[in-house]
């Protein structure tokens, strides 16, 4: 009899989350196959051809600095950058790039396959062997069946994916690929709890058939930042982006239609995402609204294909040509790829730990939409913590959690694991409470030294990172020494920038926390020898000494309130067994099984009171084990 | 000891009642946070005073202000209630006093204590037994219900509702911005930058005169108005100085000594009472003066949750007892039929059937006091109600308005010193935690809903 391959971790999808799992587990040295429904949907984009975006950038950015993928291929396939929000603060700084979505999966695919410890199979997975509470296997629908002793899955929206268009219905996953039909049934015969939510996009039209006379048109950023803190070779933009509205006669036609969309006549049964609402959604909730706007978004540098963000819907294709139709611009507009909404399955990620393994199935791990996300760049955090947590499971190392304080990544999953979802969960910057101090510009700094630790931050790139660190350091060191003196120079360019001006000297420090004085204004005071550092670490240098005062105070914050982050419950509590208790949250405790005493006072329904009744139980417990340990 | 635990504070003796007060502090900055409070008359530092040693001085609110003379316990951990550093700070008890000090501790940077704290955290440092932290624990979760009860009871006109409102603002402040930033390329309007600033400045003058007026109101709020009443000479300034423990009220074998209302605050059966000596109802009054002391009595019975009705056993009932029987049917009466040491005249049985509930007692025996608080606190429906609760509730939501204020007064000055949004974006949402804090609820998740909820944002 063949016998097949056996792996460390098998990887269910080759989507965001399949491709930063797979190469995380096969970097850490781990036999590992990621399974696809078809080779040519590896990092697949589609929904919106782009990376990044307010939250988001900050997470690809925190994944670059842990050796992630994400930002390379995108520093390497962008068509345009811009930097969102550059008017309103350092620490909401949003990175997001127009993407060449075909060049984005070439270069994903070729990373993959470059990967020595990483095999790439297309086959539908349909089962995970199970014994003993443990994976044992996965086998595929062409009956393959395949040893291994983790699975990660990342099924995206193909898992039970079906596709709406009026009332056309069919069972499908996105760019006709079929969907992974029958892994569901799996899962739900090893128990875990199978919920349905849905997605929409809007359509992909002709380039030609657009009048982009009448458009706004929307460039890119003159100076590109990467997502890549190390990357040297510049940016270009090659595309641009353009602005149309609805009106009031595009309304009409939605309204006039509404019967005939199936999210509005009942078809729909799954949770779509609150932030990622259909044109209907938005004309029937926002009635006073006169137009909506729209941006126009190349779909890649060797293709015709435009993506109408904003415009998504599930109403059906004549009434989608009348709609878009209605658009200035879009008159004789010609639909390539029509919108549809998709409905798919996903477990609930209260059934999951930190590390994103089941609590359930030892070695079963789950990533992106299947924990009830959405986006690329949330998928592809989940995937990398993922893949490293089945790695360290083989491995025997220990877990690998960030926290709240640390980043993005980790308040994603703790609110995940912790909170749960209602709709498609995606990250905001309003999300995240310690957003001073867990900014894109200091990702290397918060997290390259993890990155490193792992084993996933190659060594010349940690040591590019040493560099930076180092100048930024000596930046700050010369900065707080440097005193400029009073002068005519110093003292126009301050009234300029309406600020008083210096009566003797000042430390350049002082002078360069004044709110309207830029790093850049003192410049040839700061350095007169003309010896500047890197763009990277001016901008760094300026953040830290401009905003001291307020990222002390939230690093106090942090510092305070992440204590209890660092106090650790056992996994085997029963908390009904414990006195005092009330009964709600013992449920709720036992359900979600918190790491930590800090997650337990986020989950909602624990009190107070209740942390104070665990508190006591905890030392109780701590005494006991300590008395254990006396007697041996 | 448990690294880096919060110093905590709480008064530690029963709220009105006894001549000295506590405030506790315990955790490992107890005696620094002392030492912005509490100056030593020997002057030295106290810093660095030994376990189980005492000092005698002034305690002071953080800015400097004189609140009274103290003595300033000193326990060092382990060897302390709590294991902890601990230190206590003795004064005068009256209410007033307490309180104010316990600010002056929270103001200094203490943490208000949890309920049962000191015990969880005395388990916790091995100071006492399982079996004493067990019956902690299992009062923990009732004694909350109850405060929270009692706090929701009290909310009234109070500070939470106040808070809320101001949440409610901040929150809709916080949408705004946040709506802003996070689709920052749809058509949500931006917030004029003048209007913003104003906005926030004028939220932080609003929670600084609820504080205030808070702060100033707080001594009307504290124990259920009650009156104690009776033909004169029965003997009411006699029990009113058994319970206040002092002598306050003038009292002479005169018939209409007291003619003014001398309200004190008195703690009976763990209740607190805000107890009005009222002048004997008499109905030919001898004068003006008393008859606008009548008046004012008469008033203040309509106006007390609990009556006090003092008759004489030891002669017979006279016509002011016969009209004030009239005049006091179906209010909330305890009768305390005195003199119970004399020999019997009045017919006591009259009285027992009028009211709903009697004592019979001699109010210059000390023991009486006992009998007086069991049936107040029958009386109240409250017997074993711990009184501190809704104090303490509502010096938690002080604590946190100031906390919160401190970050919007922060944000604001942000604003107006030019700096960007994401700064005064993360004190507002500093300052929503902080008010979020007190029901448990999330800010961000209530942020982000009214975000979807007001803008049309999302692709």
């Amino acid at each position: 009899m063949f016998e097949y391959k056996s792996y460390d971790v098998a990887v269910i999808g080759a989507g965001h989350a399949g491709i930063e799992a797979a190469l995380a587990a096969a970097r850490l040295g781990c036999r590992t196959a990621v399974f696809t429904l078809t080779l040519d949907a590896i990092g697949n984009m589609p929904c919106n051809p782009s990376i990044g975006g307010t939250g988001k950038g900050h997470l690809v950015m925190e994944l670059d600095a842990l050796g992630g993928e994400m930002g390379k291929a995108a520093d390497a396939t962008m068509l345009q950058s811009r930097m969102l929000n550059l008017a309103k603060g350092p620490a909401v700084h949003s990175l997001r790039v127009q993407s060449d979505r075909r060049a984005y999966h070439r270069y994903m695919k070729s990373v993959l396959e470059a990967e020595p410890n990483l095999d790439i199979f297309q086959d539908e997975v349909t089962g995970i062997k199970v014994e003993n509470g443990e994976v044992r296997g996965v086998v595929t629908s062409l009956g393959g069946d395949f040893p291994c002793r983790t699975a990660v899955i990342c099924t995206g929206t193909y898992l039970g994916g079906k596709i709406f268009v009026g009332d056309a219905v069919r069972h499908s996953g996105p760019d006709g690929v079929c969907p992974a039909d029958r892994l569901t049934q799996n899962l739900v015969d090893l128990g875990l709890p199978i919920r349905r939510f849905k997605t929409g996009t809007p359509a992909r039209v002709h380039s030609r058939s657009i009048d982009y006379s009448v458009l706004e048109r929307q460039d890119g950023d003159e100076d590109i930042v990467p997502f890549c803190f190390d990357r040297t070779e510049p940016l270009e933009n090659t595309r641009c982006c353009w602005i149309a509205y609805t009106n009031e006669e595009t309304h009409e036609v939605i309204r006039r239609n509404l019967s005939r969309s199936p999210l509005y006549g009942g078809a729909i049964v799954g949770i779509g995402p609150r932030y990622c609402p259909s044109i209907e959604d938005k004309v029937v909730r926002f009635p006073d609204k006169k137009r909506h706007q729209l941006f126009i978004e190349p779909c890649g540098a060797n293709t015709q294909e435009m993506y109408l963000q904003g415009m998504s819907s599930s109403l059906p294709l004549d009434v989608q040509y009348e709609m878009y139709r209605t658009i200035k611009g879009l008159e004789n507009v010609e639909i390539m790829r029509p919108a549809y909404a998709i409905e798919y399955d996903c477990c609930d990620p209260t059934e999951l730990y930190a590390t994103l393994q089941s609590k359930r199935i030892k070695g079963l791990f789950g990533a992106g939409q299947f924990n009830g996300t959405s986006g690329y760049e949330e998928a592809a955090v989940q995937g990398f913590v993922a893949g490293v947590n089945a790695a360290h499971l083989v491995l025997g190392r220990e877990p690998f959690v960030l926290t709240r304080k640390e980043a993005y990544i980790g308040t994603l999953i703790d609110d995940l694991v912790t909170k749960g979802v209602n709709d498609p969960y995606r990250m905001m910057t309003s999300r995240c409470e310690y957003r001073l101090i867990l900014r894109q510009d200091n990702a290397d700094e918060r997290l390259c030294e993890k990155g490193h630790q792992l084993g996933l931050l190659p060594d010349e790139k940690y040591a590019v990172f040493l560099r930076n660190h180092e100048e930024l350091d000596k930046e700050l060191d010369h900065i707080r020494h440097t005193v400029i003196h009073a002068s005519d120079e110093i003292n126009s360019i301050l009234e300029n920038l309406g600020e008083s001006p210096l009566a003797g000297g000042a430390s350049a420090e002082a002078v360069l926390k004044r709110p309207n004085v830029r790093y850049r204004d003192l410049l040839p005071f700061i350095h007169p020898q003309g010896d500047i550092p890197s763009a990277k670490v001016q901008q760094k240098a300026e953040i830290e000494i401009k905003y001291e005062g307020y990222l002390k105070r939230q690093a106090a914050l942090a510092e305070k309130l992440g204590r209890e982050d660092s106090l650790a419950l056992p996994e085997d509590i029963d908390y009904k067994q414990i006195r005092g208790l009330r009964l709600e949250a013992a449920d709720k405790l036992n359900r979600i099984r918190p790491s930590s005493f800090g997650q337990a006072a986020r989950i909602s329904g624990v009190n107070p009171a209740d942390l104070q009744v665990l508190s006591v139980w905890l030392a109780k417990k701590r005494r006991e084990n300590r008395g254990r340990v006396d007697d041996q | 000891m448990v690294q880096g635990m919060p110093t905590i504070a709480a008064i530690s003796t029963p709220a009105g009642k006894g001549g000295i007060g506590i405030v506790r502090m315990s955790g490992p900055e107890a005696m620094e946070m002392a030492k912005k409070v509490f100056r030593p008359r020997n002057g030295r530092d106290i810093t660095s005073m030994k376990g189980y040693t005492a000092a005698f001085g002034t305690v002071h609110t953080v800015s400097g202000e004189l609140i009274d003379q103290c003595v300033l316990l000193c326990f060092r951990g382990p060897r302390s209630y709590t294991g902890e550093d601990v230190a206590e700070l003795q004064c005068h008890g009256g209410e007033a006093v307490i309180h104010a000090v316990l600010r002056a501790v929270l103001d200094s940077g203490a943490e208000p204590a949890g309920r049962g704290e000191f015990t969880r955290r005395a388990f916790i440092n091995g100071r006492i037994s399982l079996t004493e932290a067990e019956a902690v624990m299992d009062i923990v979760n009732a004694a909350s219900a109850q405060g929270e009860k009692a706090a929701a009871a009290q909310a009234e006109g109070s500070l939470a509702r106040r808070t809320e409102e101001f949440r409610d603002r901040i929150l809709a402040i916080q949408t705004q911005i946040a709506a802003e930033i996070d689709f920052p390329e749809e058509d949500v309007d931006e917030a004029d930058r003048d209007g913003l600033t104003r906005d926030v400045r004028k939220l932080s003058e609003d929670i600084d005169s609820l504080i205030k007026g808070y702060d100033a109101g707080q001594k009307m709020l504290r124990g259920i108005p009650a009156a104690i009443v009776g033909s004169p000479n029965v003997g009411k300034s006699t029990i009113l100085n058994l319970v206040s423990g002092y002598e306050k009220a003038i009292v002479s074998p005169e018939a209409g000594t007291t003619r003014d209302i001398i309200e004190e605050q008195v703690s009976l059966g763990g209740i607190t009472l805000m107890l009005a000596d009222t002048a004997g109802i008499r109905e030919n009054a001898s004068g003006e003066v008393e008859r606008i002391g009548i008046d004012r009595a008469r008033n203040r019975l309509l106006k007390s949750s609990l009556i006090l009705a003092v008759f004489d056993a030891s002669r017979e009932l006279q016509a002011d007892d016969l009209s004030l029987i009239e005049e006091l049917r179906g209010k909330p009466v305890l009768a305390v039929i005195n003199k119970n040491d004399l020999p019997a005249a009045a017919d006591t049985q009259r009285l027992k059937d009028a009211f709903p509930a009697y004592v019979e007692i001699s109010a210059l025996d000390q023991s009486s006091l006992g009998v007086l608080e069991k049936a107040v606190g029958d009386m109240a429906g409250v017997s074993g109600f711990d009184t501190d609760s809704p104090l303490l509730a509502n010096e938690r939501q002080r604590n946190c308005a100031v906390r919160a204020n401190d970050a919007i007064r922060e944000a604001a000055d942000s604003l107006e010193s030019g700096f960007t949004l994401d700064v005064c974006y993360a004190l507002l949402d500093e300052a929503l935690s902080v008010l979020f804090e007190l029901s448990g609820e999330n800010a961000s998740e209530e942020v982000i809903d009214a975000v979807f909820r007001d803008f049309c944002v999302g692709k």
